[in-house]
């Protein structure tokens, strides 16, 4: 017996170095290969969390449409599996390819910071995009959301969603969940114009994204609230469980659903009409923009300090803002998802 | 009292007490049923909820309080059973999302599959991670929590594997399969009917066959069910299967209902159905748990998830709410489940 088992241990030690080594060798997509530098283009590099994610495709897709609007060249890179590990090896070659730039989406804040300090000190700009880096590896971050735009937004959606009357409640993740509790306070602030006057936000009710709990607090606040015109629920797991509820009880167009939630996820919902429109950013932009960033930094236009401003192509003048202890750039509004165009983003992410 | 003739000391169980007695009061029944106190703590918190928020004993909320909870009372029945063998079943929660996703994923290749197909196939997605669990508690000997917190991981992975960690949607899913857990026959919702036809099997089952019998031998004490004859590592082997199934099957009914399959469907969940288990009554220790018991304590779980948004207090103190009221409960079933077998042993006296 005691053989039998330390031979099954033996195996399944050598399977894993196995697949240690496996993730270790990366895979990798590069858009433009070679060496474009000579001709006086600027190399940007992107890296995402992993391949095969439809979401980063798009990512990396807005990235390579704004450097190549410039003249420059994209290289586009993202490792078979999400881990640091995968993505300092990445970081390591693209300093050998020196390279002007780094975009990061990290797979972890902390673990990149020595090879990205060595980037920077080679004089490669390194900014991080989607998953933000610890303040002291980055110059700055992209970030998607800007609670105000997305809070204030929400508040604009219901409001003419339901005719600028009645009652709202609001869909939450936790209690302690920091982004919606920005986004509610944002929200709460846009309430406060007089021009909501009619409107009243009756509940914030938490279903901890988890389905039973959020189907739960919409069916509590159904009944709670037997006026109830519109719910608002910024976390994809609570829009998503309401739209199943308000379809179930057959309560479309009575109670107006919108917030925050993944196209794949709201899809059904927003086909049926269950819920008009919700938002979410777009990748693409969120990519866009931080190929328009890191043009910026290499050129010298910005720092990367707070109050640096910059023409970010289609997305007009950004200004950078300060992120806790490191500075950030905000994406702007919110992107629309309605009937016309969730067809072609149920299947992005 | 088929018991006695399999040579188990089955002090714990008790369910043929009730029928025996057909001559007494209905007042010295109830006073023999040893739930009672949980069945009254139940009124009274239905009373209390209802004060607060008459929305609560409409039949609309009624139902829908019903429909969350079947798959919590499915799954509690597959619990008791493997908790009645002195063993744990953690990986419960991992069998329903890999069995889900299995399903989402079949359905999203193959729209036109029969409904009933689908949960078949859950089932016995389910049955057969059962099976590797109770391979490992029963025949390999790991102890159940171990083996079931280890199986736990590697359904977990299995689920993340074969979904590519990505989640199916409702658009991927026809409108068939969601029918499943949304359709109702005669006006009751096919998870309540689906939940009562396994309460009714479970209770013959376990009641009225022979194999379902040794299930309390085996739990209430293993050496003298072995020494008795009976096949104790294939009872224990069959009870992990048995719940396994019951995970598939609710792991179809989940996806069914919330029209969407993640990796970390149910994270978790198997903590609230052995909590469920405990306050219907069902020992820890092993040996004895009842099918009116769990029901209790599903049902009790359920209200608690119902009226605890529709009391409408700060979601700080909710969880706190939870907690003592499931306290409570236990203490005041205790103390009646104490003074009833008092009374028990005292008639037995005389």
């Amino acid at each position: 017996m005691k053989k039998w088992v330390s031979t099954l241990l033996t195996a399944v030690m050598v399977m894993s170095l196995l697949a240690a080594c496996s993730t270790k060798a990366p895979g990798e997509s590069s858009a433009s290969a070679g060496d474009g530098n000579k001709d006086g283009k600027k190399k940007h590099a992107i890296i995402f969390k992993n391949t095969g994610n439809p979401y980063g495709e798009k990512m990396m897709e807005g990235f390579k449409n704004a450097v190549e609007e410039q003249g420059n060249e994209a290289i586009l890179k993202a490792p078979d599996q999400p881990t640091a590990e995968a993505q300092i090896q990445m970081i390591e070659e693209l300093i050998s390819q020196k390279v002007d730039s780094i975009s990061v989406a990290a797979n972890d804040e902390d673990a990149l910071q020595p090879a990205l300090k060595k980037a920077m000190n080679a004089g490669i700009q390194v900014l991080s995009l989607d998953s933000a880096l610890n303040p002291a590896s980055r110059k700055v971050h992209v970030n998607q959301a800007d609670p105000e735009r997305i809070g204030r937004t929400l508040i604009q959606g219901v409001a003419e969603m339901i005719g600028n009357e009645g009652q709202i409640a609001i869909l939450s993740a936790t209690s302690q969940a920091s982004n919606q509790n920005i986004w509610i306070e944002w929200m709460k602030k846009e309430l406060e114009d007089p021009k909501y006057s009619s409107i009243e936000l009756v509940k914030v009710a938490y279903g901890d994204d988890l389905r039973d709990k959020s189907v739960s607090e919409t069916e509590a606040l159904l009944k709670s609230y037997p006026d109830l015109k519109g719910i608002i629920a910024p976390t994809t797991v609570g829009i998503a469980a309401a739209g199943k509820v308000l379809t179930d009880k057959g309560l479309k167009g009575k109670v107006q659903l919108t917030g925050l939630g993944l196209p794949s996820e709201m899809a059904e919902y927003i086909q049926s009409g269950v819920s008009q429109w919700m938002y979410l950013w777009n990748p693409i932009d969120v990519g866009y923009m931080t190929g328009y960033t890191a043009d910026a930094l290499v050129k010298g236009d910005i720092t990367g300090a707070v109050g640096n401003k910059f023409t970010a192509g289609e997305l007009g003048e950004k200004e950078i803002v300060a992120d806790g202890e490191g500075t950030q750039i905000m994406l702007g509004d919110p992107f629309k998802f309605d009937a016309s165009n969730i067809a072609e983003w149920k299947d992005v992410y | 009292m088929e018991d006695k003739g399999t040579g188990a000391t089955i002090a714990a169980s008790q369910p043929a007490t009730g029928g025996t007695v057909k001559t007494r009061s209905f007042a010295s029944n109830i006073s023999k049923f040893r739930e009672v106190g949980l069945l009254g703590f139940i009124v009274l918190l239905s009373i209390a909820v209802q004060i607060r928020n008459p929305s609560f004993l409409t039949l609309e909320n009624i139902s829908d309080m019903a429909t969350n909870t079947a798959i919590l009372s499915i799954l509690a029945v597959g619990m008791m059973l493997v908790i009645v063998t002195r063993g744990i079943d953690l990986s419960i929660g991992a069998i329903l999302a890999l069995s889900g996703m299995t399903a989402a994923l079949t359905v999203g290749a193959f729209p036109d599959l029969h409904p009933a197909l689908v949960i078949m196939l859950g089932t016995a997605v389910g049955w057969i991670s059962g099976l590797v669990v109770g391979f490992l508690v029963a025949k390999v000997g790991i102890l159940p929590i171990i083996a079931t917190l280890g199986m736990m991981n590697v359904f977990r992975g299995l689920t993340y594997m074969i979904s590519g960690g990505k989640w199916v949607s409702a658009h991927q899913m026809p409108s068939s399969f969601k029918g499943i857990a949304t359709g109702s026959f005669l006006g009751v919702n096919n998870l309540i009917l689906i939940a009562i036809v396994i309460y009714l099997v479970a209770y013959y089952f376990i009641q009225h066959t022979r194999t379902g019998r040794q299930i309390y031998a085996v739990g209430s004490n293993p050496d003298s069910a072995q020494i008795s004859g009976i096949k104790s590592k294939r009872i224990i082997w069959l009870v992990y299967a048995i719940m396994g199934s019951l995970a598939g099957l609710a792991g179809v009914l989940w996806v069914s209902k919330f029209a969407s399959a993640q990796g970390d469907t149910a994270s978790g969940y198997e903590l609230s159905v052995i909590a469920a288990c405990v306050l219907g009554g069902v020992s820890i220790a092993g040996g004895s748990g009842k099918i009116s018991g769990i029901l209790l304590g599903s049902i009790l779980f359920g209200i608690l998830n119902n009226a605890l948004p529709l009391i409408n207090v700060s979601p700080f103190w909710q969880m706190g709410i939870q907690g003592g009221v499931i306290l409570i409960a236990i203490l005041v079933n205790a103390f009646v489940k104490r003074g009833v077998d008092r009374s028990h042993l005292m008639r037995r006296r005389i």
